[in-house]
């Protein structure tokens, strides 16, 4: 059972603001049915531009119910401006915390705020401010992914294909609707880096004028390449090394990812950086980043050496 | 049910209070340990602690313990010596023992057969051979009741298939596989039969001596035992290689001192299950059925998961539509009832059970889908009181949800 806080069973047992706003000012439906949680929020504003009603309905579980009601209480009274700066962090907090699994149902909260936010000045015709969106907007709604989550991914790991994006972000992997979206931004991307204009994160990119969730211009063509499996170059000096990593990672660490449907394959190893695949459940693991750093890092580290860095490459 | 100021709901609002005891509606998972059992055990702790190996009275007397243990499970499964059965630790191993002991004594054969909506000690290390251990495994599929094909069983199988293993019942829906016609098929085919009877043992009647089957897996747990011990009966004269190695216990099948007074907790509780499965076939499937009645008709948008006229007499598994299946079991917890779900939120995973996807169940009711499992020490007015209940939760629940007949999904 779920180690819950008295305030998690509180607002699920006694939810806030059941239903739907009449004649909202905006309105934001996030997640699916697919997917296991969704999010209707609407609200409306006084005379002053202020919250006065903000109403939730929650397909979810007793924490999504819960980060949903007390989402509403959050909202209510403040100015959008106010209501912009609340995190999903903020909300796990006024729950008194939920459980690490469960955090996403604290970024489902967050994420219908936005979306309700961009609706309402979608409605009035006016430009959504940046400020306003800097969490970024969902891409893919199945799966509650932002789209700087997956520019992000795209950067740092050179993903080509759609596939790519979902096998490493889950982005795309539920109705599809996204894929069209998805096309739109690894092109984006592509053009920047093929124009140098990348970083290798997202830190530097501009905040674009964001309609809903697509808007992106098609700026370039895609590598016609695609990603496949590639040949593993190490240096001679290095072989001893490589020996001692393949080993670690087929004795101890693939054991570890079976266990929850995932797998893990070596790719190359140079200049004490280790380029690892991550497969299976693994693959489309909101947490692989973890994974990454909590199971392969560390047991890399504990047995061999504590320089050694970990690189997940695309599938 | 909103208070004065309209803006809070109170799901609770009404409802009966507590019953003097919990009312435990989840014995697939696990089972209360019968009073019997643990009388049986208590002196195997306390004064008769000896090592059923040693040369003295105190192990003579727990070497006596199990083998009158060991008569008892053979009873329950119907095996017709007392070395075909072997003392695991319970399911998950009974069931590694049969699918790997078998593979490493036919090593020549590279190929397994099993179903889709096998139990996670199955489905796991199936994965786990093939992405590991190189071997190619086949997944039969279930249709929407949950059942299996034959034919495709048949058209599965191959010179190197080493080992079938099906299951006796499933945990989820409770739909029974007919593995006699199964393991007539397996067998003209020269592979073994493993069968993982682990939910069926108690529930249904089973008769090794008149069936195909080679392998076998029961648990202790499932059936009023305590946790960590079980049994894989293995047919005389089939090969299989051990997984534990070192001491000659198990005729060298599975080494380790026995878990004595749990295994002769196991076999009092195969004793109690033996004479009990008219009773699971009537009083059981009578409170049940009583129970799958009030629930459908009082509930609408809800649907029996599973082929409803083939399925263990203790389980029922309902979808009600539109709603995730945490927020339910977490209300009846506070109304006394313990039940479980195959939503996503409540086995921590994204997916909702693996079963009911197999069986092409869609989301919007494998979400909200909800599994009471009985035991004989449930009572009729547990069934009433649960009837009246839940349909309350459901309603108040939906009144939260987005999603209904008209609109299922954003």
């Amino acid at each position: 059972m779920w180690d819950y806080s008295d305030k998690v069973f509180d607002h699920f047992m006694n939810p806030r603001n059941v239903g739907v706003v009449e004649n909202p000012d905006g309105v934001g439906e996030v997640g699916s049915m697919a997917c296991g949680d969704a999010l209707r929020l609407t609200f409306r504003l006084d005379e002053n531009e202020r919250i006065a009603e903000a109403k939730f309905q929650t397909f979810g579980c007793g924490s999504a119910i819960a980060s949903s009601s007390v989402l509403t209480e959050m909202l209510i009274g403040k100015t959008l401006q106010e209501a912009s700066a609340i995190t999903n962090e903020h909300i796990a907090e006024e729950l008194d915390g939920l459980p690490r699994e469960k955090m996403h149902c604290s970024v489902m909260g967050r994420e219908a705020l936005e979306a309700a936010m961009i609706d309402y000045y979608k409605k009035l015709g006016r430009g959504v401010p940046c400020d306003l969106i800097k969490q970024s907007t969902i891409i893919c709604h199945c799966f509650s992914v932002t789209k700087d989550t997956v520019k992000d991914a795209i950067f740092n790991h050179r993903l080509e294909t759609i596939e790519d994006v979902t096998n490493h972000t889950k982005a795309g992997g539920g109705c599809k609707e996204c894929h069209h979206d998805l096309g739109d931004l690894l092109r984006d991307c592509w053009d920047k880096i093929e124009n140098g204009q990348d970083t290798g994160t997202v830190a530097a990119q501009s905040p674009e004028a964001v309609e809903g969730t697509g808007g992106l211009q098609s700026l370039g063509s895609l590598p016609e390449k695609k990603a496949g499996p590639k040949p593993v170059d190490h240096e001679p000096k290095d072989a001893a090394m490589v020996a001692r990593i393949q080993e670690l990672m087929d004795q101890d660490i693939a054991p570890n990812l079976h266990r929850d449907g995932g797998d893990i394959e070596f790719v190359r190893f140079n200049d004490n950086r280790v380029y690892v695949r991550l497969t299976g459940s693994c693959a489309a693991c909101r947490s692989s980043e973890l994974t990454i750093k909590n199971v392969v890092e560390a047991q890399l580290h504990e047995f061999i050496s504590e320089d050694l860095q970990v690189i997940e490459v695309a599938q | 049910m909103m208070s004065a100021s309209g803006k809070r709901m109170n799901l609770m609002e009404g409802m009966p209070p507590l019953p003097d005891n919990p009312i435990y509606l989840d014995n697939n998972a696990t089972t209360a340990v019968a009073p019997e059992v643990i009388e049986m055990m208590l002196p195997l702790l306390t004064e008769h602690y000896g090592n059923p190996s040693s040369m003295h009275s105190f192990g003579a007397r727990a070497g006596d313990a199990i083998s009158a243990a060991r008569d008892r499970i053979m009873a329950l499964v119907g095996a017709s010596l007392s070395n075909e059965i072997v003392l695991t630790a319970g399911g998950s191993e009974s069931d590694n023992l049969a699918i790997v002991g078998t593979l490493r004594a036919y090593p020549e054969k590279k190929h397994l057969i099993t179903t889709t909506v096998e139990h996670p000690a199955v489905l796991g290390l199936c994965r786990d051979l093939e992405q590991r251990h190189g071997y190619e495994v086949t997944y039969l599929k279930v249709d929407e009741l949950g059942q299996l094909d034959l034919d495709e069983l048949r058209d599965s199988l191959r010179e190197d298939t080493a080992v079938v293993s099906i299951m006796q019942a499933n945990n989820e829906t409770g739909v029974l596989f007919d593995t006699e016609a199964m393991g007539q098929i397996v067998k003209a085919n020269g592979s073994v039969f493993h069968v993982d009877a682990v939910q069926a043992a108690g529930k249904l009647p089973l008769d090794m001596q008149k069936s195909c089957i080679d392998l076998l897996s029961i648990s202790g747990h499932k059936l009023h035992a305590p946790k960590g011990v079980g049994a894989l009966f293995v047919r005389k004269g089939t090969k299989i290689r051990p997984l534990i190695v070192g001491g000659h216990q198990e005729r060298g099948r599975r080494a380790g001192t026995e878990n004595v007074a749990s295994v002769a907790g196991f076999g009092m509780a195969c004793e109690l299950a033996q004479g009990g499965i008219e009773h699971e076939n009537t009083v059981v499937r009578g409170m049940r059925d009583h129970l799958e009645k009030l629930l459908l008709a009082a509930i609408p948008d809800s649907k029996l998961n599973g082929v409803p006229d083939n399925r263990l007499p203790n389980t029922m598994n309902i979808s009600f539509n539109y709603i995730e299946g945490e927020g339910i079991l977490l209300l009846l917890d506070r109304v006394g009832v313990a039940a479980s779900s195959g939503s996503a939120c409540t086995s921590g995973s994204l997916e909702p059970s693996h079963v009911l996807r197999a069986m092409g169940i869609p989301f919007t009711q494998a979400h909200g889908s909800i599994r009471f499992s009985l035991s004989r020490y449930n009572k009729m007015e547990e069934m009433d009181y649960v009837a009246a209940v839940l349909p309350p939760i459901i309603e108040r629940l939906r009144m939260i949800t987005p999603f209904n007949e008209k609109r299922a999904t954003f």
